[in-house]
């Protein structure tokens, strides 16, 4: 285990870390404002992915199609808001969960019918193709630090939009308080809507962009839906810097676990049980990570004020 | 004797010998249980189309009779599956089940559709118990036992003088007896073995391990999506340049789609493929590609297989399905020509067959397939035969 190796696993790590921060932005965003346990978001990700691979496959061009998949995802997002989540605000958070669980299996049973059941895969667009020497021997491919950048881009516009803007300052005073936040004026619901639409923006946005390292198939938005809420869970809900810190820990510590915990475990015990128990340990990391966070900090690790 | 007892005992044996008439025009019903809903769908639907283009080639019928199919979705839920064979064999009355893709759905279905008399034909799992100890006169199996196309890729690697192998698969029990299969003809350096959370998308940690142990291959299983995903960042980590890239189930007709030039040239383990050189492939190659524009891979030509194995034994019992003795002893016998060429059961009813080392190559057309590179094993029966106490 060298220092050299050590750097480019921790090098990973972050990568992981703000690869998750781009998938639970928007979902930390609609449950911090909007108090809406929204399981779509999921499917949400995976739309914008087949959104990106279908407009692609018109366009040739990786950027068109990606504003063309947001636009689409945007249009989608609304109309589901319109349809179906407009009537649960109020409700329980376990209705939210079952209908927006409905939403998942609806729209997993759609992609597959309209795309067919087998992986698609979207190109990098060919500007990015290149890779960056990281290590003899081993090869970065340009394409991981463009969405490492888009993921602290999404992070920056965030910052700004919440803390400096009108908008964000109604956001932030609608995740504190929204009745009296309506009382003093403000149309509640075009702001749920517009918080909404975003959300559903960034996730498609996420889709789209880890597309074409990662193969686009139905339920790809699973097992990315449960990683995203472990990470506002350990950030605190509704809080984006928490999102973001979270989302490099739980990388961090996700990536090491899978790098080292095998070679760890043989410093105590014989190479055969040590990789059996070594991935299974290393699997159950950040959910442990999440028990004791939330054993010592029920919150979160930075929670939003007044909740 | 009365007159009504005499027109009652008339009647009741004209009855059954009309019964026995009528049984070789009644339709044979055939439930096909797999895998079609979730990303492992398109498995599922290869093992469906497979089996309905036999049934289409041979005119709608398997050994004379008119075949009435019933497809039912296992969803990978072993839970679900154990209902859905409960239906097809007692509401369907199947005489025939067709599945499972996976191994799990086939342990959990074995017991509730053997027991009741039906004989299961698994065109894909093939699970070590059931070719040992555990096997069962009413189960056959014309893919593989699961560890073979393993096993394949170790003796390949050790043939080729390869002195150090990285190996990776997913962290359950399939996996395992991967690695277990390899390393039974592999006997150079492991450089690590690594097992990996099913379905993990991103490699980058594993990636980087690969690349500091610089091993002269990898052997890894990845079915499905995590094939997908691990193939694009391989090749795109640059290493498919440095290190031989071996496998089973993670380059075939199913993922090769998505994986595209990523794959181009990489290794597999497996009993056939598309290129297979024979003339009732050829034409099954081409008729799967025109009805279902996809290349088909080895889950729709073993359940084409299957559909052949049932027509050959009806043909020899007649289309009589009621003697299960002599329907066993019919399917034992394999009475039909294979897509792969030599096809013998042995006497745990796993089959006895070739196994190449297959290539990954850009057909004329633009589309992807494996092809075959060198033969590696030639009429391989699989390890587990010895315990099966069925001779």
């Amino acid at each position: 285990m060298s220092t050299g190796l050590f750097v480019v696993q921790v090098l990973n790590g972050l990568q992981f870390g703000v690869l998750l921060f781009l998938i639970a932005a928007g979902l930390t965003l609609v449950f911090g404002v909007m108090d809406f346990i929204n399981l779509a978001h999921g499917v949400q990700y995976m739309l914008g992915a087949y959104l990106a691979v279908a407009f692609y496959a018109l366009t040739g061009n990786f950027l068109i199609a990606l504003v063309l998949a947001l636009a689409a995802a945007l249009v989608f997002g609304l109309l589901l808001e319109f349809l179906v989540f407009r009537h649960l605000y109020d409700r329980d958070h376990l209705e939210q969960v079952i209908a927006t669980f409905g939403i998942i299996i609806f729209l997993n049973q759609a992609v597959k019918t309209v795309w067919g059941a087998a992986p698609l895969t979207l190109p990098i667009p060919e500007i990015f193709t290149g890779s960056i020497v990281l290590m003899p021997g081993l090869l970065y491919p340009v394409w991981r630090l463009v969405i490492i950048a888009s993921g602290l881009a999404v992070g920056l516009l965030l910052y700004v939009l919440v803390s400096h803007t009108r908008v964000g300052m109604l956001v932030r005073a609608g995740a504190t308080n929204a009745r009296i936040v309506s009382a003093l004026g403000v149309d509640i619901r075009r702001l749920f809507m517009i918080v909404f639409g975003f959300g559903t923006m960034l996730a498609a946005f996420a889709g789209a962009m880890i597309a074409p390292i990662l193969s686009v198939e139905p339920g790809m938005g699973d097992t990315v839906l449960i990683l995203a809420f472990v990470v506002i869970v350990i950030g605190g809900i509704g809080s984006m810097r928490g999102a973001f810190l979270a989302a490099l820990l739980i990388g961090l510590v996700d990536t090491l676990g899978r790098s080292f915990a095998t070679d760890i475990l043989r410093l105590v015990m014989p190479p055969s049980p040590a990789r059996t128990v070594g991935p299974a340990i290393a699997s159950m990391l950040i959910y442990v990570l999440m028990a004791l966070v939330l054993y010592f900090r029920p919150a979160g690790l930075f929670p939003v004020r007044g909740r | 004797m009365g007159t009504s007892k005499l027109l009652t005992t008339v009647a009741a044996i004209a009855l059954f010998g009309a019964a026995g008439h009528a049984q070789a025009q009644e339709k044979l019903k055939v439930g096909v249980i797999a895998t079609l809903s979730g990303p492992p769908a398109v498995l599922g639907q290869q093992l469906r189309n497979g089996f309905q283009l036999a049934v289409k080639n041979l005119g709608g019928k398997l050994g004379g009779r008119e075949v009435e199919l019933v497809v039912e979705d296992d969803e990978l839920k072993p839970d679900v599956a154990v209902n859905k064979a409960k239906g097809l064999v007692d509401r369907t009355k199947a005489d025939f089940v067709v599945g499972p893709i996976f191994s799990n759905i086939l342990i959990a279905i074995m017991k509730p559709v053997t027991d009741a008399g039906t004989i299961l034909i698994s065109p894909n799992a093939g699970t070590s118990n059931f070719a040992g100890k555990e096997c069962n006169p009413n189960f056959f199996v014309t893919s593989y036992q699961n560890d073979q196309n393993h096993e394949v890729m170790g003796k390949y690697a050790q043939d080729a003088g390869m002195k150090k192998v990285f190996l990776m698969a997913p962290n359950y029990q399939a996996g395992k007896d991967s690695i277990a299969g390899f390393k039974r003809y592999f006997k150079g350096d492991i450089a690590d073995e690594v097992y990996v959370p099913l379905g993990q998308l991103d490699y980058s940690a594993e990636l980087t391990k690969i690349a500091a142990a610089s091993p002269d291959a990898i052997f890894v299983f990845l079915p499905g999506g995590m094939g997908v995903n691990f193939v694009k960042q391989f090749r795109q980590a640059g290493l498919a340049d440095k290190v031989k890239f071996l496998s089973a189930f993670t380059v075939d007709e199913s993922t090769l789609p998505a994986q595209k030039e990523a794959a181009l040239g990489f290794y597999g383990g497996a009993n056939w493929a598309p290129n297979l050189d024979n003339p009732q492939n050829k034409k099954f190659v081409a008729d799967y590609e025109k009805e279902y524009n996809a290349v088909p891979a080895t889950y729709a030509f073993q359940a084409y297989d299957a559909a052949l194995l049932i027509d050959g034994a009806l043909k020899l019992t007649k289309g009589n399905t009621s003697d299960k003795d002599a329907l066993r002893a019919a399917l034992m016998k394999a009475n039909f020509t294979s897509l792969r060429g030599g096809f013998k059961f042995n006497t745990n009813h796993y089959p006895i067959q070739n196994f190449y080392q297959v290539k990954v190559a850009q057909r004329a057309d633009g589309k992807f397939e494996t092809q075959i590179d060198k033969k590696v094993f030639d009429g391989y029966s699989d390890p587990y035969a010895k315990d099966c106490p069925m001779k």
